[in-house]
């Protein structure tokens, strides 16, 4: 207990000077500043944290400052939600009480975004938020975007920022039924940043939600995806990650099949290079309720050097009968014979284990549907392909 | 001076040596048809020339246009002018077709001291070629060799020869999987590509394809060594009375 005094210490100070919010809101913050408290940070013994050791996060001094996201694209009737229209979601999709991080930032709930798609609207262009991580500050960016019955929208992420700061967020989504949602992440923190993330959403019956989770920055990096399905839901929940140097990134995601026919696939990529270091845990749930369930998962691996680590680790939780289940998890290196190939015919060494790399990526870059995203990000991994294996 | 000339070259793969001492002399404008049973050290011979790492040169030399080849990394070969159609072109799923021909044209090109091609002169030439090759002009943008059936592939490898044009193409079992169709298809597309700068090796098991290029020399590859060599009515024997014909079993120990 004493060394969770410790760690909870420098965060009560900043706690106690929050300033005052609506009385309800005030006691969720408490309630959760009580179980990060109780928690504290997690430790490698924790079964959930085994490959990723937050200890440097939890040593680290950071000054406390407002996210303040730039939302872009509140257009054709999506709006602004308030305060108190949050209130009957706010941290009951992202639960705290087992997750310290997710408590720390509910314990730090400030300049909430939420964001209303009624009924029926459908959003064309993609909303936008952008965080801007700031060197010796620690912000708790806190979304919520609640998507009304036969709502279309696109949501967009990003993350970016300079030196090392700590950026611990929490996104929670609510769509309603034959909703329709398209997430994106594209999480660049700089290269010296924490990055812990917890995406929560519940989706309604027959909803079709998309998560792209895009992971390119960070020194340790975390992100929870955990999707919840009702009756005929269709979630497609894919993932990329590409580190090198002494980057950690961490992806666990738990898609929970409650009712039946619901549909989920999952396809995480991820390309290490130097001593990188990667985790990927995909927990699947089929509920005893959850007959006629589909759900595939796939985690694939591409490791350029002796030195990357991956640890990758299905965990399947089946309670019904009738389903159909599959995963698969591959760990590979550039293929010799297809490098043998571009060589042959003129490109060089380089080049080609840079197209082999981009190659291997391609298939999640496609399933990008905002095709300004997409076309950025081709140019990213382009020159990230090119430029790191000539140094 | 010879375009190539390959002296007592010895190669090995996994410590077992395939290659025991070929001496061969090719000289620009010529087609040269080396035949031999599986396993004679064919195809190590044409993955040797292009470069292939798996494959360990233990003694001897090739000199291709007065250089040391063996000290060249493959893509060097490759702008030097050296093309190798593989037995089994690879699928590299991601990476299109446009994309990878447009790279390597380029690179070729400005190892030459050529300007690289802008995309529209390189849209031109790429659509003559695949209609010589009658290919779809709909395989450019799908990714190289991915989902192409055998015959596919073979095209594709000599759209890229006529793409690149090279100086010394070597062709490896390029008939192999072919019905004659393709197979007219593909001899139609070497044999334009002949001319007096150009030197080519011809590697096949079958006499079938020389009736379609028709070689300046044919030579019988087995157990690593040249055991025999003469004019095409080499190949002709060797359809009449086989291997066996020249003592030689048709399939040898690999």
């Amino acid at each position: 207990m004493t060394a969770v005094a410790e760690q909870t210490g420098p965060w009560l100070a900043e706690f106690t000077g929050l300033p005052s919010i609506a009385p309800w809101a005030q006691e969720l913050r408490e309630s959760a500043f009580q179980s990060f408290a109780r928690l504290g940070f997690p430790t490698t013994h924790d079964e959930e944290w085994r490959f990723t050791n937050v200890a440097p996060i939890a040593r680290a001094s950071f000054t406390k400052s407002l996210a303040a996201g730039q939302v872009t694209g509140l257009t054709g009737g999506a709006q602004a939600g308030t305060l108190e229209e949050a209130r009957q979601h706010l941290g009951h999709l992202a639960v705290f009480d087992q997750n310290a991080f997710v408590a720390l930032n509910t314990a730090f709930l400030e300049d909430v975004v939420a964001i209303r798609i009624p009924h029926g609207a459908v959003i064309q262009e993609p909303i936008q938020i952008t965080y801007n991580g700031v060197a010796g500050h620690a912000t708790h960016p806190r979304l919520l975007i609640m998507v009304g019955a036969d709502a279309h929208c696109t949501m967009v992420e990003s993350y970016t920022g300079a030196g090392n700061y700590f950026t611990n967020a929490v996104t929670e989504i609510v769509a309603g039924d034959r909703a329709v949602v398209d997430h994106y992440k594209i999480q660049r923190e700089s290269l010296e940043a924490f990055h812990v993330a917890t995406l929560a959403a519940h989706l309604g019956r027959s909803a079709n939600f998309v998560s792209h989770s895009i992971s390119l920055g960070g020194a340790l990096v975390r992100n929870d995806v955990n999707v919840v399905l009702s009756e005929g839901t269709e979630a497609t929940i894919n993932g990329l990650y590409i580190v090198n140097g002494t980057q950690h990134i961490d992806n666990h995601t738990s898609i929970d099949h409650v009712k039946p026919h619901g549909t989920s696939h999952e396809l995480y990529k991820g390309i290490l290079d130097d001593q990188a270091r990667a985790v990927f845990n995909g927990r699947i749930i089929v509920r005893q309720d959850a007959q006629k369930t589909d759900s595939k998962q796939t985690n694939k691996n591409l490791v350029l050097s002796d030195d990357a680590v991956i640890d990758t680790k299905p965990e399947l939780q089946i309670w019904a009968d009738d389903v159909r289940c599959t995963h698969g998890a591959t760990i590979g290196q550039l293929d010799a014979e297809s490098l043998f190939y571009l060589q042959s015919r003129g490109i060089g060494k380089q080049q080609a284990r840079a197209l082999l790399t981009y190659a291997f990526a391609q298939d999640i870059v496609d399933r990008i549907k905002v095709l300004a995203l997409k076309d950025s990000l081709e140019r990213i991994l382009f020159e990230k392909f090119h430029e790191h294996r000539q140094k | 001076m010879a375009l190539l000339e390959i002296k007592d070259l010895h190669a090995a793969v996994g410590g077992k040596e395939i290659l025991k001492g070929i001496d061969l002399t090719v000289q620009a404008g010529e087609v040269h048809a080396i035949m031999g049973p599986n396993g004679s050290g064919k195809s190590t011979l044409a993955q040797v020339l292009a470069g292939r790492e798996l494959y360990v040169v233990t003694s001897g030399e090739v000199i291709y246009d007065g250089k040391d080849l063996l000290a060249m990394s493959p893509e060097d070969r490759a702008r030097q002018g050296i093309f190798l159609a593989f037995q089994y072109p690879v699928e590299i799923p991601g990476v299109s077709n446009l994309y990878f021909l447009k790279a390597a044209l380029n690179t070729i090109r400005k190892s030459r001291g050529e300007e690289e091609l802008d995309a529209m002169d390189f849209l031109n030439l790429v659509r003559e070629k695949m209609k010589l090759m009658e290919m779809d002009q709909a395989l450019l943008n799908r990714p190289v060799n991915a989902g192409f059936s055998g015959g596919e592939k073979k095209r594709n490898e000599i759209f890229q020869m006529a793409v690149l044009e090279p100086r010394l193409a070597v062709l490896d079992e390029t008939d192999s999987g072919l019905d004659i169709d393709a197979l007219k298809l593909v001899s139609t597309g070497v044999n334009a590509m002949r001319s007096p700068e150009r030197a080519m090796i011809v590697v096949t098991h079958y006499q079938r394809l020389l009736n379609h290029i028709v070689p300046d020399f044919v030579h019988v590859l087995s157990e690593g060594r040249i055991v025999k060599s003469g004019g095409k009515e080499l190949a002709l024997q060797l359809e009449e009375s086989g291997y066996a014909g020249l003592g030689i079993h048709d399939e040898e120990a690999a």
